[in-house]
């Protein structure tokens, strides 16, 4: 219940910081791309000043034995760096590159209900849940066929 | 309109803030992608094996949800006090090519496992060699895509 409830302040922070720093309107994120054009720096300082404040977190609980309303940190613990990560992360920058919009953003600026962002944010939606099943699918070929999943991994 | 840099880096402290409040109090991963998923996952879809347990499983996935709706909140509050804020801009973007975006972004952030939120301000931050290098890979990739799209495409029509 305190998870819920800080969790909600924290996305309405959130968002009052993605319109302050501009990065709700996509031609300052697809300025700051355009590196071979007109550069805009802007989400540069946008990224710095969101590190300066979460790397301080972060030390903080690097050294915590718990987070202050939970049982234990849900962190991603795996460090590998593999073609699903970076196949995915390319297609996402790509996709990002198209229309300046990345998935926070998109929601934020949804509520003006603008068919542009609606049709972006609908597409995000359908392309997020599609994944999902491909994704949950092969989780359970792959339990169903241990013996095809050891022999690929030879 | 560009921001300011002294609006750049106070916003970009708020959202800083905000993640790391997520990190700190709830010890989730401020990861906006991952919230999307978490709340479009089919029903009895495990987590990733390997994985701790993520927002889905505790408490029913409510606070992913809740971050989410607090987006929304957070949007209206813009709409109401300064609209421009959320604004659509015609950026000359036909709109099958916001659905092509749409479906990338979609994609990719479910298979390369996050996005700016996720990998670029929390990744990065705990010093995550994973998000350094997913990072990096979709900031040139949206650089290739700008320059392909909006500086040759949409461009073509002016010279």
């Amino acid at each position: 219940m305190v998870g819920a409830a800080v969790a909600f302040v924290a996305g309405i922070i959130f968002a009052l910081g993605l319109g302050v720093s501009g990065m709700t309107d996509p031609r300052n994120v697809l300025g700051f791309l355009d590196v071979f054009g007109r550069w805009d720096p802007s989400l540069a300082l946008v990224m710095v000043g969101a590190l300066a404040v979460y790397a301080t977190a972060a030390r903080w609980a690097r050294g915590a034995p718990r987070p202050l309303a939970a049982l234990r940190f849900a962190v991603p613990r795996s460090n590998a760096i593999d073609a699903r990560l970076l196949g995915g992360a390319a297609v996402f920058g790509f996709g990002w590159g198209v229309a300046g919009y990345c998935p926070g953003p998109a929601v934020v600026d949804a509520v003006a209900l603008s068919p542009r962002t609606v049709t972006f944010v609908a597409s995000m939606l359908v392309a997020t849940a599609a994944t999902q099943r491909w994704q949950a699918r092969r989780a359970r070929a792959g339990r169903r066929s241990p013996q095809d999943a050891r022999t690929a991994a030879t | 309109m560009s921001p300011t840099p002294l609006a750049a880096l106070g916003g970009g402290a708020l959202i800083g803030a905000a993640a790391a409040v997520v990190l700190v109090v709830n010890g989730q991963i401020a990861g906006v992608s991952g919230m999307l998923g978490v709340l479009v996952r089919p029903r009895g879809h495990a987590d990733r094996i390997g994985e701790p347990p993520s927002a889905s499983t505790v408490d029913g996935g409510a606070q992913p949800a809740a971050f989410l709706t607090g987006l929304v909140a957070g949007g209206l509050l813009w709409l109401f006090l300064r609209p421009e804020t959320v604004a659509s801009v015609d950026s000359g973007l036909p709109l099958p090519w916001l659905v092509l975006a749409g479906a990338l972004v979609g994609v990719g952030t479910q298979v390369g496992a996050g996005c700016t939120s996720g990998h670029g301000v929390c990744g990065v931050g705990r010093g995550s060699p994973r998000s350094i290098a997913a990072t990096a890979t979709f900031m040139a990739m949206g650089a290739v895509a700008t320059f392909l799209v909006h500086h040759l495409w949409l461009a073509r029509g002016a010279r």
